[in-house]
Order: C-alpha cells, then sequence, then structure tokens
C-alpha cells in the first residue's frame, strides 16, 4: 500500500485545522463581542458552506481562486505557482468546511465562560484583548480542544471539494479519501478496504479523544 | 466623592412591565448601604456607574472625574472609571492561582510595582497563605475577600458590592463585615454596597439609601431610618412596622393633640401639621413601640382591651397578633410568663404615632 495519500491527509489535516483555528477565532471573536450592521449576514455566509453541496462550493472556488482572478495571480505572485491543482488547494478545499465548523464551536465555547468574569476583568482595567487571551480563551480551553479535534477529523476526511479544485493527481495531490474513490473506481477491493479501515479507525480515535476533551459542564466554577 | 444623577427606562414585555430608574444621590467615602427589595434596580444603578449599562439621562462623577455624561456623550469605558466591583460571587479566575490573579488585574503596571502591590495587598488581607491556591481550593468567604482585595489592589476611586455576602452563612457573614469595616478605614473611598438584607445595612452602613422601583424614597443613616420612615413603602420594607388606616377626628395644635379613629376604637395623637380633619391617614407604629400587658380587671383610661388572635415567636423576640393587623413584639421571657392570656390592654404612646 502507498502511504503517500495518507500522510498528505494529515499534513492537509493539520494545516487546515491550525488556519481555520485563527480565521474562526477571528470570525467567532467578532460575531460574539463586535456589534456591527450586518453580523447576522455574516453569520449566515460562515455557515453557508455546511448546507452547499461540494461542486456549487468547489465551483466557488475555482471561480474566485483560479488562474485568472486577483486572489489567484496573488497567490502565483507568492508562491510562483498556481494554487488550483496542488496540495495547497486541498488546505484551501478542507478549509471550507473546517472554518464553519470551527466557528460554531468556538462561539459556543466563548459564550459558555460566565460573563460575570468578563465583567470582573473589565472593572479592574484589564484590556479587552488581554480578557480574550488570558481569561476567555484559557476558561473556554477544553471545548476549544475538542472542536479543534473534530475539526481536524473533519479535515481528515473531505472528498468533493478537494477533487473540484485540487483534482486526483498522485504522488502530488491525492488525498485518502480521493485515493479510495480511486481505488474503488479501479476495482483494487482490497487497497480500497484497506484505506476504508485506516481512515475510519482514525476518525474514531478521534472523535473518542474529542468527548473526552469535552467537559460535562463547560464552567468550572 | 462619587455623584450619580441618572434616568434609565427599560422597555417592558408582554410579562413584565416597564421600568423606570430615576435617581440622584451622593456617596461620601465610608460605606453606603443600596437597600431595598429585588427589583428595586440596586443592581442597575451600580452597573450604570460601572458601565455595564448606559443611562439615558444624568451624569456620574466620581473623585472629580466625569465617567458619564448624557449630554455631551461622555462615556467611559469600565477599564478607565476606576470601579472596583464585586459580585455575588466571587467571579475570581479560576484557571488561576490567588497571586496570578492580583498580577492579571495588574498587567498594564511594571513588574516591581506589580508584585509588591500584590504581596501588599494579601498581606494586608491576610491571605499570604492562600497566595498560591487556586481559588476552587478557597472556602466562599476566602474566595470572596480575594474578590475584594483584588479590587483594591488596582487603586480604585470606588468600590461597588453586588450583595458580595448573598452566598455566605451567617459566621462568614460577620467575618466580612470586619473586612468592610477595615476597608472602610484604610480606603479613603466611597464603598457602595448592594443588599436587602435589613441586618446587614444596619451593622455596616454610615449611611443608607432606600430604592424602591427605581426611585430613592429616602436616604438617611440606618437609625434616622428606622425611627422615621418617611412613606408607607419603606415602613413595610424595615419591616418592624404597624401600619394602620385612620381617620382623623380632631386636631388641637394649642395642646398639641389630636384624635384618631382606628378599627373603631379611638385614639389619642399629637398635633399633626398639614393634616385636616377627617383625612384619611396611614399610622405607623414601630412593634416593640406598642405597649401591651395582660388584662387585670379594670382597664385604665386610654387602654384598649384586645383579644389576642394569634403570636409567634421569632429569634430575639415574640410577635403578639391583634385584629385589625395590629402587632406588637414583645421580649421573649415576658411572652412565655403571659401568652397564655386571651385579652390584653393595648395602648399607644402619642409620640411614636407616627403619621404617613
Amino acid at each position: 500500500m502507498d502511504w503517500f495519500p495518507f500522510w498528505l491527509s494529515l499534513k492537509v489535516a493539520l494545516l487546515a485545522t491550525g488556519l481555520g483555528f485563527l480565521l474562526a477565532l477571528l470570525a467567532a471573536w467578532a460575531l460574539s463581542y463586535l456589534r456591527f450592521r450586518g453580523r447576522e449576514v455574516l453569520d449566515a455566509l460562515i455557515t453557508l458552506p455546511l448546507v452547499l453541496p461540494p461542486t456549487v462550493l468547489g465551483y466557488y472556488l475555482l471561480v474566485l481562486v483560479g488562474r485568472n482572478t486577483l486572489p489567484g495571480q496573488a497567490y502565483e505572485a507568492v508562491f510562483g505557482s498556481p494554487l488550483v491543482f496542488t496540495w495547497h488547494a486541498a488546505v484551501v478545499a478542507a478549509l471550507v468546511h473546517t472554518v464553519p465548523l470551527l466557528t460554531k464551536f468556538i462561539r459556543a465555547s466563548l459564550e459558555s465562560v460566565d460573563p460575570v468574569f468578563i465583567k470582573s476583568a473589565r472593572s479592574l482595567g484589564i484590556a479587552e484583548w488581554r480578557i480574550f487571551l488570558l481569561i476567555v480563551l484559557p476558561m473556554a480551553r477544553r471545548s476549544l480542544l475538542a472542536a479543534l479535534v473534530l475539526a481536524f477529523a473533519r479535515s481528515l476526511g473531505d472528498f468533493g471539494v478537494t477533487i473540484m479544485i485540487a483534482g486526483n493527481i498522485p504522488g502530488q495531490t491525492q488525498t485518502l479519501s480521493v485515493a479510495i474513490y480511486q481505488a474503488v473506481e479501479s476495482g483494487d477491493a482490497a487497497l480500497a478496504r484497506g484505506m476504508v479501515l485506516l481512515l475510519s479507525l482514525f476518525g474514531f480515535l478521534v472523535v473518542w479523544l474529542a468527548n473526552r476533551f469535552n467537559p460535562p459542564h463547560p464552567s468550572v466554577a | 466623592m462619587l455623584e450619580v444623577k441618572i434616568k434609565k427606562r427599560l422597555s417592558g414585555d408582554a410579562s413584565s412591565p416597564g421600568f423606570h430608574l430615576d435617581l440622584a444621590f451622593r456617596a461620601e467615602a465610608g460605606i453606603t448601604v443600596l437597600f431595598g427589595p429585588s427589583g428595586a434596580g440596586k443592581t442597575l444603578t451600580l452597573d450604570c456607574i460601572a458601565g455595564f449599562q448606559s443611562p439615558d439621562e444624568g451624569r456620574v462623577l466620581l473623585a472629580d472625574r466625569l465617567l458619564f455624561d448624557a449630554a455631551t456623550r461622555v462615556s467611559l469605558s469600565p477599564q478607565q472609571r476606576a470601579c472596583g466591583y464585586v459580585f455575588q460571587r466571587p467571579a475570581l479566575f479560576p484557571h488561576r492561582t490567588v497571586r496570578d490573579n492580583f498580577f492579571l488585574a495588574l498587567a498594564n503596571r511594571p513588574k516591581l510595582e506589580r508584585h509588591r502591590r500584590t504581596a501588599a495587598a494579601l498581606e494586608d488581607f491576610g491571605l499570604t497563605a492562600y497566595a498560591a491556591r487556586f481559588p476552587r481550593e478557597l472556602s466562599g468567604g476566602q474566595q470572596q475577600r480575594v474578590a475584594i482585595a483584588r479590587a483594591l489592589a488596582t487603586q480604585p476611586s470606588a468600590l461597588l458590592l453586588d450583595e458580595p455576602t448573598s452566598g455566605l452563612d451567617q459566621g462568614l457573614k460577620e467575618d466580612f463585615y470586619r473586612i468592610l469595616a477595615q476597608v472602610r478605614d484604610e480606603f479613603a473611598i466611597p464603598v457602595l454596597l448592594v443588599t436587602h438584607d435589613l441586618e446587614e445595612a444596619f451593622t455596616v452602613a454610615d449611611r443608607m439609601l432606600v430604592l424602591v422601583e427605581g426611585q430613592l424614597a429616602q436616604a438617611g443613616t440606618p437609625r434616622e431610618i428606622l425611627s422615621n420612615p418617611q412613606s408607607p413603602a419603606v415602613a413595610r420594607l424595615l419591616g418592624a412596622f404597624n401600619l394602620l388606616p385612620a381617620e382623623i377626628l380632631a386636631l388641637d395644635p394649642a395642646q398639641n393633640r389630636s384624635r384618631l379613629r382606628w378599627n373603631d376604637v379611638e385614639l389619642a395623637g399629637i398635633y399633626y401639621p398639614s393634616h385636616l380633619i377627617g383625612d384619611q391617614i396611614t399610622l405607623c407604629i414601630r412593634r416593640d413601640e406598642v405597649i401591651v400587658e395582660p388584662k387585670p380587671q379594670r382597664p385604665a383610661k386610654g387602654q384598649l382591651v384586645l383579644p389576642l388572635e394569634g403570636s409567634s415567636v421569632q429569634t430575639r423576640s415574640a410577635l403578639l397578633e391583634f385584629p385589625g393587623n395590629l402587632r406588637a413584639e414583645v421580649p421573649l421571657d415576658f411572652y412565655e410568663l403571659h401568652r397564655h392570656h386571651r385579652e390584653w390592654l393595648v395602648s399607644f404612646p402619642a409620640a411614636a404615632l407616627r403619621v404617613l
């Protein structure tokens, strides 16, 4: 069995989780703490990828980051090669689902912190950014960790958007789920079965881990 | 000094009517108690001062600094207001040790000052031994002590306390009052304490503000308020009063006398200025000022004979219940001695009968 798809999937999932966490943290913070016009619209836009089919999302991304678009060309100027049909595109594809998922989870974690701690911190004169980084995030750390693990599991198995914008190039962009699809298509049942079991086992472990992080009571007073 | 003059309207909904806070007061250094029933607007007042709520009108001035002014649209952030705030629950940061709780509160000070202040505050409040503990390893009373010390370590210009003893039992409450007394002696800042516990108000207050439905009903020392409540609402809130609906039958300013009718019996009172004969009034008399004795053979003039309808024993006294919703408070040993009597002589000292 070729282990390249497994390692690629792992790399993509780790990067997508890390990048997604930063993006989602920003979005969740804005949605929870800032009062601005269009907050509800932003909330809906961020949730949208969870309900749209992968083909639609893949299409949007191709239009958005293709070689003739501004973001696509900006990427090419920085990295020296186009984004689409590289393994970087697989990271972008995974982000499409991890960011909405993480935003939802992080927002719930942040809002589970009792507001009295924030009130107390403000009256002590602690700056807003310190409150967020040194009080709210640490107090929500267990549910944040659980969210991270779930997001990691989700990005490990993306198929639809990945195949639309990263393609299926063995040794370059072929992730585990795409490799499974190809193995089934080409009738290699043994290979498909092996990879399916591997992914299932891995997914199970990750979800089990996530449940252990999630405390029964969100705030320990 | 703290100067507050605020108005705030909260719109109601189907389940609750709207609420209107309209309040003006000053608080000097020392302990000012905001006393009132739940829903009187006590916490809302603290939140308006600390910057967690924005009044519709008015201004808040603390130590010559304008914290809020609706007219000129000044509204400092809670961080800039220098109001220490202690809540019902201690709200210590649970993931930090006691010492780190202080460090966090002093995060924007130079390191040396941060350490010096923390050490001083811990020492001052007898917390040095607990510095390395996490909040969950402390008792409720210790946590509340840390909360006060932490608020004071930032050198606030005022200290706001929102029912800080509601979770503590009697012994711990008394410890807490000692800490408050210490705060009053060491820090020359206004301390505003919200409570609906009358005992607590009397124990700690230098001055007391009685809030009823968002309005200031009365202000003064606790003694003044208890000996002279100015409205039925305040008297009802203080508990220990009889409120008797009565009519003025006669007024005699020359001899400082009046005749009153309550519950079909005639009472003698003092002259009440600015009232007229025939006025329907509410007489107010403290329960322990009603004079009662078991009925002898013949009642003297001015004494009513009333049947005892019931009685109840309280922690430090007993209550006798008479017709017309009249209650008299008597010492426990007196009650034990005479509780079997059916009929009692009741009289009201004229000077104790106040008109509200």
